[in-house]
């Protein structure tokens, strides 16, 4: 184990399709805690605007919601920070050893809530467009 | 089953001459290795139903197998098969130098874990009718293939050496015959932990582990937990327990995704156990009294 060793084709399955619910919760909690570490740097950038005076941040929010891109990326966001809260508390059940033979149906749970929380929310970002 | 020693000649026979001769020169009906084959043929056409076996084939020492490949083997089916049943099938009527481990074939030795159809079972506990066909066959991943389906355990034995799996205890009772008692409650808490057969599927099974080669893994981590939780071993004996699993690649490690508890033949909620000495640890370093 301590030598990287060449296993030929045992290694090119593309096991990501034999992941179960744990792994799959762990890989999607990682990819949306580094989105929203990357959404705070845009965030700040923004927000910083405020900083020359108030008309500017207006204009600029007001600039931003004018492109279709950004009210997209608003309900991902929505979605990301959704499903991050959710499997956060899975988390915090996980250490506090509780359930943890129902952790896979929490998990489900959360992406249900999450797909339905992002459509609930798709009218909001997008109408009056 | 053709456990018995083959004849002279045919021992010098190489595989691959097995392999590119399906007929065969010797006679029908010679038993052994020799008649292996027809055999085979026999128990195949008598078969009503019959499943592909694809098995991991590599030899470092044998000219044609130093580049890994898949074999695929037909093997007859019969009703309650096992994995490890088909291996054998094929061990003794098509190949005998298909290499694996097997021992007691009640998934007790723990010899015989393998990556079955993408997972890490036992052979000897997973039902051929279980599995979808062809039935893939491959040794453990992340550890070294020594040959077929046999892979060096050195690394996960160590590991479970180093939580120092055995009882220790420095709180002996004062009668000098007296026995060392452990209450029921105690017991239940501990049950689930004995259980380990030292498979190595856990460890095969975690990420983590694969990324970290010093990570103590799930199976040593069970281990350490089984005699840390064990009222009968002293505080100090506790604490020096807790010491060991709270390093740096120790219990932390753990990322809670719950690939070891899903593969443990044994049905051992690792994940709990390691979440449990987790919290352990932190309150045993949080005791300011």
């Amino acid at each position: 184990m301590s030598q990287s060793y060449d296993r030929g084709l045992i290694e090119d399955f593309g096991r990501w399709r034999e992941f179960s619910a744990g792994m799959w919760a762990w890989v999607l909690h990682k990819f949306t805690g580094w989105v929203l570490v990357g959404y705070l740097f845009t965030h700040i950038a923004v927000l910083s605007t405020a900083t020359v005076d108030g008309s500017t941040y207006t204009t600029t929010l007001q600039g931003l919601e004018q492109v279709l891109v950004v009210r997209f990326l608003e309900v991902g966001l929505l979605a990301v920070a959704v499903f991050h809260i959710l499997n956060g508390i899975r988390l915090l059940f996980v250490d506090l050893g509780l359930g943890l033979e129902s952790q896979d149906v929490a998990f489900y749970a959360a992406l249900v809530l999450t797909a339905a929380i992002t459509v609930a929310s798709i009218p909001t970002f997008l109408g009056g467009f | 089953m053709s456990t018995q020693i083959p004849e002279q000649e045919t021992e010098t026979e190489t595989e691959t001459d097995v392999e590119q001769d399906p007929k065969g020169r010797r006679p029908p009906a010679a038993r052994g290795r020799a008649g292996m084959d027809q055999r085979a043929e026999d128990e195949l056409s008598d078969a009503e139903e019959t499943v592909d076996l694809k098995v991991f084939r590599y030899d470092p020492e044998v000219e044609g197998k130093k580049e890994p490949r898949f074999d695929t083997f037909e093997v007859p089916f019969t009703k309650g098969m096992t994995v490890l049943d088909a291996l054998i099938f094929a061990r003794d009527h098509f190949d005998s130098s298909l290499t694996f481990r097997h021992s007691c074939r009640q998934a007790i030795c723990g010899s015989d874990a393998l990556f079955i159809n993408g997972s890490q079972r036992l052979g000897c506990k997973t039902q051929m009718a279980d599995l979808e066909w062809p039935v893939r066959v491959e040794p453990l991943p992340h550890a070294e293939v020594v040959k077929d389906l046999v892979v060096d355990m050195e690394h996960f034995y160590d590991q479970m050496e180093s939580v120092e799996p055995y009882f220790q205890t420095d709180d002996l009772p004062s009668g000098e015959l007296e026995e060392q008692r452990q209450d029921r409650a105690n017991r239940e808490e501990i049950k689930m932990s004995t259980r380990c057969i030292w498979c190595g599927a856990c460890m095969s099974s975690c990420n983590v582990a694969a990324g970290d080669n010093e990570y103590l893994g799930p199976a040593a981590i069970n281990k350490a937990y089984r005699f840390a939780m064990d009222e009968r071993e002293g505080e100090d004996m506790t604490e020096h327990r807790l010491n060991i699993i709270e390093q740096e690649h120790g219990v932390w490690r753990c990322q809670t995704q719950f690939s070891c508890t899903e593969v443990c033949p044994k049905d051992i909620p690792l994940t709990e156990h390691i979440q449990e000495l987790k919290r352990e640890a932190v309150k045993s370093n949080l005791k300011f009294w």
